[in-house]
């Protein structure tokens, strides 16, 4: 059986060179569209910033396209963008989960008084075991919520969308309680550079540079294998030239974020102290400069700690969101697990007279929305460096927005965890640009709420002229 | 036709492949199924007939775990068999091809093929290249044309769709198959080659449940048919006992004719 088909269906003689081009590389035009969509955005802020306050030293002479602002802005993803890895299964099962947002809060908040009120006194205030305890615990205890939300919407049959919408309401009180109305304040110090606050939290240049050769050569390995194993059962592969463009753009993809995130040098005291407490020597010239008021204004570094750069590199949450989010991807698309959930997603009656346990299915989803969500409460509470009952407000609409700018389809079996953390960073991208030109933050959420209408508007017009 | 008297004869002798007895089960005020019974033995194909609503599809997603059963007793090679869920039912080797196919629209016919028995790789990841391999030779025995590997089904034609069903129940070994209406959406080509497919499997010792409005096809194809009616079934026979129009009025008016054992719903006259 040497089947040597097109896989394209029907014949396709008379497209156009563009299309035959996009479909033999297999390229999804919908995340094309995002992206693009992101650059206009960036771009766009960038150039309107230059035109209300010249010289920001970005791109097109604005203060969006800085390097400084890219990796606060990666920063600033993070926390909503691992929580929309997990929102994007739930929704593909066609459930929702109104809760993340109160959950997160519990979380942090349970986490915090774990780790300050209980851990601190009894282990010595700054112990090495307490960061990795509070991680678990926050893990833990976020898969045990999301497990009890699962099990109410499978077994008690009742609708996610209440079962949720109670918990947004009664965690969030729940959360209150565990705090007794206080800010939980200060996290241990190793936990706090989980949240990319200072030198330490960053991995710097060098490690940078070697994640990211790692990441082209598993990129690299990953397409020669795909080839390998689709020639051995002689099927037709992607044009060769397909293959080392996928590689390409996807090294160049990696290579770039790396070289921006290395790019983003410390703010000068932070340097200057950085520089002092890892007692590297301080070229002549430059010593308390950086103190100096003409550094404090100017966000250049260079310029004022002439000879003293560090370069950041790849700040710890950013990361956590990368490696949620290449674990989600197989997660999804390579294991049984993530076949099921899309299988029941698309016709859930079908998945269970295929033997798919759906019940348990569900229970899954939503103890892995909850793992996700305490990830994101560590997060989150680690660069506040506090875990306060406000913490998750509004998270379950951010998150189910990201998702669904993102390409998942509420009606369920549609979604991928790339266009959802694309989603999460456009998202972010449009807040933290308008904070940027001072806009208001109601005009802000004006805005953010007029673009997901628009995106799924967008997305249904490109559905039914793909169909 | 020698070989399929010595099937038939071997399987009046072995022990009943499947005996439903006494089964009910209602939907609300309707007695969708009421006290009926129904046996099938290795290598014997048996037609299920009657008109829309008779209940045989109803009957026979008890037996394939879709739905739980209000009363009655199931019994596999001779001994009880508690079906719950459709798990339990694959796991007797009970292999079903719905009437509403029963597929998962969003992916492709490789996915559905293998939907709850994945093959995968040794690092226990999806493979997804010998899954298709594979489709791509059963799919080959059934529907030769078939081209479509990589699409959703949801945009196969309904043929196509019903091809990847079939494709489904008979790849992992069945020892019992249930076929509600297969050819329903076929060609005359495609339904040919199902029919070749059944005596295949039936020479093999499957036992198959066919349920079908085509009384022609079902004498082609079954050894015994059974006959139900509001619910309740009207009787069984051997296909030579009876004559086709005799099984007609046995669909529409119930009237259980010499050559047909008569069940509970028969009409006494
Ligand atoms: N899930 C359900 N809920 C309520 N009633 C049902 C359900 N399934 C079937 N019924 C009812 O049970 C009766 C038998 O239906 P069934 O589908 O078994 O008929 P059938 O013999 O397969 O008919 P057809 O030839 O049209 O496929 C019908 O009256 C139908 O309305
Ligand atoms: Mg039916």
């Amino acid at each position: 059986m040497t089947e040597q088909s097109n896989t394209g269906g029907p014949a396709a003689s008379n497209e156009g060179l563009l299309t035959r081009l996009i479909r033999a590389a297999e390229i999804d035009t919908r995340m094309l569209g995002m992206l693009a969509a992101m650059l206009v955005i960036w771009v766009g802020f960038d150039i309107i910033s230059s035109i209300l306050r010249p010289g920001g030293g970005g791109l097109f002479g604005g203060s969006f396209l800085t390097s400084r602002n890219l990796w606060i802005l990666l920063v600033q993803t993070s926390v909503i963008a691992v929580m929309t890895t997990g929102m994007v299964l739930v929704i593909v099962l066609r459930q929702i989960d109104l809760s993340v947002g109160s959950m997160l809060s519990i979380v942090a908040v349970a986490t915090g008084v774990l780790q300050v009120f209980e851990l601190g006194p009894m282990l010595g205030v700054g112990h090495p075991a307490i960061w990795i305890i509070a991680v678990l615990f926050a893990i833990v205890l976020g898969a045990a919520i999301g497990a009890f939300n699962g099990v109410l919407i499978a077994y008690g049959q009742i609708p996610s969308f209440i079962v949720t919408l109670g918990g947004l309401i009664a965690f969030s009180g729940a959360a209150f309680l565990i705090a007794s109305g206080v800010t939980v304040a200060p996290m241990d110090k190793t936990f706090k550079l989980i949240g990319g606050n200072g030198p330490a939290a960053s991995i710097g240049p060098v490690w940078s540079w070697a994640l990211a050769a790692v990441a082209c050569i598993g990129i690299g390995l990953a397409v020669v294998a795909g080839r390998r194993r689709r020639l051995t059962f002689n099927f037709k592969p992607k044009p060769v030239w397909a293959e080392i463009l996928s590689v390409v753009v996807g090294c160049a993809a990696v290579l770039g974020t790396t070289a921006v995130v290395n790019s983003y040098l410390y703010p000068p005291r932070v340097a200057e102290r950085f520089a002092l407490d890892n007692k590297i020597p301080i070229p002549p010239g430059v010593e308390n400069k950086a103190g100096q008021a003409i550094c404090q204004a100017a966000d250049k570094v260079v310029s004022c700690l002439d000879g003293l750069t560090f370069q950041t590199g790849y700040p710890i949450p950013v990361l956590i969101m990368l490696a949620v989010g290449l674990v989600m991807t197989f997660v999804a698309r390579r294991t049984r697990f993530g076949r099921y959930v899309f299988a029941t997603g698309g016709n859930p009656e079908a998945a269970e007279l295929a033997g798919v346990n759906t019940k348990r299915l569900t229970v899954m989803v939503f103890t892995l929305m909850g793992a996700l969500v305490g990830i994101s409460a560590i997060i989150a509470s680690a660069r506040l460096d506090a875990a306060t009952t406000a913490l998750g407000t509004l998270n379950e609409l951010y998150v189910i927005a990201a998702a669904v700018i993102g390409g998942t389809s509420l009606a369920g079996g549609i979604g991928t965890i790339f266009g959802a953390i694309l989603g999460a960073l456009l998202m972010q991208s449009l807040q933290s640009g308008m904070a940027l030109l001072n806009v208001d933050s109601a005009y802000t959420n004006i805005v953010v709420g007029v673009v997901l209408v628009f995106a799924v508007f967008v997305d249904q017009i490109y559905r039914r002229r793909v169909k | 036709m020698s070989t399929e008297t010595i099937a038939a004869d071997s399987a009046s002798q072995a022990a009943p492949l499947v005996e439903m007895n006494d089964i009910s089960i209602a939907f609300g005020g309707i007695r969708a199924v009421d006290h009926a019974s129904i046996d099938l033995y290795p290598g014997e194909v048996v037609g299920l007939l009657g008109h829309n609503g008779a209940g045989k599809s109803t009957l026979i997603k008890v037996l394939s775990g879709a739905y739980k059963r209000d009363s009655g007793t199931i019994r596999i090679d001779g001994r009880d068999a508690e079906i719950s869920n459709p798990r339990d039912a694959k796991a007797f080797g009970i292999e079903t091809i719905y009437q509403t196919l029963a597929l998962a629209d969003n992916v492709d016919a490789a996915a559905n093929l293998y939907l709850g028995r994945e093959l995968r790789t040794r690092w226990g990841t999806l493979d997804d290249i010998a899954m298709e391999a594979e489709c791509r030779k059963v799919m080959g025995r059934l529907n030769p044309n078939f081209r479509r590997f990589k699409e959703p089904v949801k945009s196969l034609s309904g043929g196509q769709r019903q091809s990847v069903a079939i494709a489904r129940a008979i790849h992992f070994n069945a020892r019992i198959l249930i076929m509600d209406e297969p050819t329903a959406a076929l060609g005359p080509q495609e339904t040919a080659q199902v029919g070749e497919l059944i005596k295949q499997l039936k020479a093999q010792g499957i036992g198959i449940f066919l349920i079908s409005h085509d009384i022609h096809d079902v004498f082609d194809l079954a050894d015994r048919v059974t006959v139900m009616k509001n619910g309740r079934v009207v009787g069984t026979a051997r296909v030579g006992d009876v004559t086709k129009d005799e099984v007609l009025g046995m669909i529409i008016l119930g009237k259980c004719p010499p050559g047909a054992i008569p069940g509970p719903g028969a009409i006494k006259s």
